[in-house]
């Protein structure tokens, strides 16, 4: 907490000396999309029927009700269609974190033998936490290390997999770096020993394209306002035969496998967004990766002691970790914010100190280069022009702020 | 075709308008994630804090004891599992009632099967009441929480909660309320009510499908209840509930409790209520039946039993009327609904019933146009059977 205070402070100082004066002419830049993106004008206009005139319950048999059920049905069909599922696979939740929860936990009650897990050293939070607090009840959890560019070695992974795995949990792709693991090949491992494997696919959905049939993965976890939908959907897409618990009880929407009364205007925009996704990831990934490479090389060439964390030949094309040498994450996203530019720290500001992010160190990074570590993360709406702005207006910034503070403690 | 009469409020409300337009920034230029410190998270962080003192504000209680789910089903899941789960050591038995959302059934009967627990479920009476002295009655030294709904879904009456709420307070036992159907149709305050859980649902208040509200006793209380999260996460709602927080339907339910406070409108929504019973009265006679406390009741709820009819056939010939008959959770059903068998209405009566559940915008013209339909409906089925 004591850094948080003192980098509020910076900022203060900063805006009070007029030191970076905050300009309203700037338009502000977006470029914190793995954080969540901006809703598509299309998903909002989606969403608004169910917002006023049809407000109906999914589950009341009255064409109120029914319209609201076709709508979730619709968007069931476009989400599945997303990953190549059946829509049968795909069960509706309140969001990523629900899925991964829903997913996990699930699994662990159907196979309550069964006490241990294969994970890894740099998942998001919400499997991170959740497996940590399954080691408190008696669980072991494998936490699988990561090389210096975040590269999983699938031999690990196997090597980890023993008879009583309940399960394995692997990101598809780091919310952080961006850096892609070969999940397909782990399924392909895991299946052969029989272990479920749950992809948390959040950072990949609509970014680069995705095929349950390509491999045996068993559950995946999808979030809407990660791909230009709206907060508060999400799903999990459970292959045909996988067995889990659901993780509230209650009536029997989602094929009693999640209860409780549809979100029908955010599942609507979900499938909106995923129809979206479809239709423009293919011409959108390799514009965005070419901006996502100016916006690097800009930065890496106009500033000093600068690294890209993460492997650059196999990340999403909307992500890079960019480390500054000597310089605090935190500081950077303050003072960059107060500009204009909309980034995220790896860093998490709850631990007392700032300590660097988890998957930085688990990268082994230099923690020189690990505290300064933020990501820049683009979206489909990203322009060059404020690509070009990033670049124009950043390295000057970092200058200041490297006099400003010269070391990091 | 005319437009809808819709008298499913129960099932669901519309969406006041007041609660779109508050919620519309949120889906467009206030997009941000609210963790993140930028002009872009900034404003939704912000608009967390107010929701969540409209919510509080509404409940009588301090916005530190709301947390935000995703309605309240999961509420209801996450107060009898999370305390469950934390006090497993202290105890295994729950008293509740036969006449329960399902949400709250389900997870009761889900920690029974799986966990040894025990429930005890106490029956109404032929208004569907509870007795406050069988809970006290139920409790034993293993007893974690008792867990009524503040009032029914089906027939609307009203539970004696607060009195229930002081004898648990007395045996020091907690005390959890579902109140998704009386949010917004009555006061609930926290302290009168003496409660230390309680469940909001958005959409039955005239918020979004897909919000909802648990609240948390802290105030009063020398140590914090313990409780395990339903969905673990990266801290969110002060580590009691992960997932990016909804920004927009959190506004939208601060909103709707906004709208909430003036309970005035539910004065002319009883009005309609017993005028609607006393037209039904009027066409009917003794074929119809009250299910539900004559006046311990929502005042916008109406069960009635039409004698001899089913009341899926009935809402079937009334086209353009949205009605229910039973909770929507298990629509389609023709037997009995369980909290009416709980409150032994007679196998007619019962098989008739249509719940008609009443909004801020309904009229007396609507209600006069399905009292009209009925005598063909009603009429027409008596003489085919």
């Amino acid at each position: 907490m004591r850094g948080c205070v003192f980098l509020l402070r910076l900022a203060g100082f900063v805006r009070n000396r007029r030191f970076v004066p905050y300009n309203d002419a700037m338009a502000p830049v977006y470029l914190d999309n793995n954080a969540t993106t901006r809703p598509a004008p299309e998903v909002v206009e989606a969403m608004l029927p169910f917002l006023r005139e049809s407000f109906g319950n999914p589950s009341s048999t009255h064409p109120l009700g029914q319209a609201a059920r076709h709508a979730v049905e619709n968007a069931r069909t476009a989400v599945a269609a997303l990953i190549n599922a059946r829509p049968q696979e795909v069960f509706f939740t309140s969001g990523g974190t629900e899925a991964d929860n829903f997913a996990i936990l699930g699994v662990l009650a159907e196979n309550p033998k069964k006490r241990h897990i294969v994970t890894t050293a740099v998942e998001h939070e919400a499997v991170l936490r959740l497996c940590q607090r399954l080691e408190t009840q008696g669980y072991r959890v494998t936490w699988l290390g990561v090389d210096r560019l975040g590269r999983l070695d699938p031999a690990e992974f196997e090597a980890a997999l023993r008879d009583d795995t309940a399960l394995a949990s692997v990101m598809h792709a780091n919310n952080e770096t961006g850096v892609i693991f070969p999940v397909e090949r782990l399924a392909q491992i895991s299946a052969a020993r029989g272990v479920p494997l749950h992809v948390d696919a959040v950072q990949t959905v609509g970014k680069i394209p995705l095929d349950v049939t390509a491999a045996p993965i068993s559950l995946l976890s999808l979030s809407a306002h990660k791909l230009h939908g709206p907060k508060g959907a999400g799903a999990l897409y459970v292959r045909r035969r996988v067995r889990l618990r659901s993780l509230m009880m209650g009536g029997h929407q989602e094929r009693d496998m999640r209860p409780g009364t549809e979100n029908v205007a955010a599942v609507a925009g979900f499938g909106r967004a995923a129809e979206l996704a479809m239709a423009t990831m293919h011409d959108d990934a390799p514009r965005i990766a070419r901006l996502r490479d100016r916006l690097e090389a800009g930065l890496l060439e106009q500033t000093r002691g600068a690294h890209v964390n993460g492997d650059r030949a196999n990340r999403t094309p909307n992500t890079t970790n960019i480390g500054f040498e000597t310089l605090e994450a935190e500081a950077i996203v303050i003072t960059l914010g107060e500009n204009g530019v909309c980034i995220s720290a790896g860093a998490a500001c709850a631990s007392g100190s700032l300590e660097p992010s988890h998957v930085l160190k688990a990268m082994g990074i230099d923690p020189i280069i690990a505290h300064g570590g933020v990501r820049f993360s683009l979206s489909r709406y990203t322009t060059e022009s404020e690509i070009d702005e990033t670049i124009h207006r950043v390295p000057p910034l970092l200058e200041r702020l490297r006099k400003l503070m010269p070391a990091a403690t | 075709m005319s437009r809808l009469i819709y008298l499913d409020h129960n099932a669901s409300t519309p969406v006041a308008a007041e609660v779109v337009a508050a919620m519309a920034p949120f889906t467009t230029e206030h997009f941000g994630n609210p963790h993140t410190t930028h002009w872009a998270g900034r404003p939704g962080g912000e608009a967390i804090v107010r929701a969540r003192a409209q919510v509080a504000e509404l409940l009588g209680c301090s916005p530190a004891e709301i947390v935000f789910t995703g309605g309240a089903t999961e509420a209801n899941n996450h107060a009898i599992k999370g305390v469950f789960f934390a006090n497993r050591q202290r105890g295994d038995h729950f008293v509740s009632t036969r006449i329960e959302h399902p949400s709250v059934k389900a997870a009761l009967g889900y920690l029974e099967r799986r966990f040894g627990a025990t429930t005890t479920y106490v029956g109404v009476d032929r208004f569907g009441r509870v007795d406050p002295a069988e809970f006290e009655a139920a409790i034993t030294p293993r007893t974690l929480l008792i867990s009524v709904m503040h009032a029914n879904n089906e027939t609307g009456t009203v539970q004696p909660v607060a009195e229930i709420g002081r004898m648990a307070r007395r045996r020091g036992v907690l005390f959890h309320t579902d109140a998704a159907q009386s949010v917004g149709k009555l006061a609930v305050r926290v302290d009168e009510l003496g409660v230390d859980l309680l469940s909001v649902a958005g959409h039955k208040m005239y918020a979004p499908k897909g919000i909802g509200a648990l609240y948390v006793r802290q105030r009063g209380r020398a140590t914090p209840i313990e409780m395990d999260s339903l969905i673990h996460g990266a801290g969110q709602e002060d580590g009691r509930r992960g997932g990016t927080e909804n920004v927009a339907y959190i506004v939208g339910l601060g909103a709707a409790c906004a709208l909430c406070g003036r309970l005035e409108v539910m004065v002319r929504v009883r009005e309609l209520r017993d005028y609607f019973w006393e037209r039904l009265r009027a066409s009917f006679g003794e074929r119809v039946a009250l299910h539900g406390h004559p006046d311990e009741r929502l005042p916008n709820t109406l069960n009635v039993g039409f004698r001899g009819a089913v009341g899926a056939e009935i809402l079937s010939g009334l086209e353009g009327v949205a009605a229910t008959t039973g909770a929507a959770c298990h629509a389609g059903q023709t037997m009995l609904s369980e909290t009416l068998e709980a409150m032994g209405v007679d196998e007619e009566s019962g098989r008739g019933a249509v719940r008609w559940s009443l909004g801020r915008g309904t009229t007396r013209e609507e209600l006069e146009v399905v009292v009209e339909r009925l005598r063909g409906v009603v009429s027409d089925r008596r003489q085919g059977t």
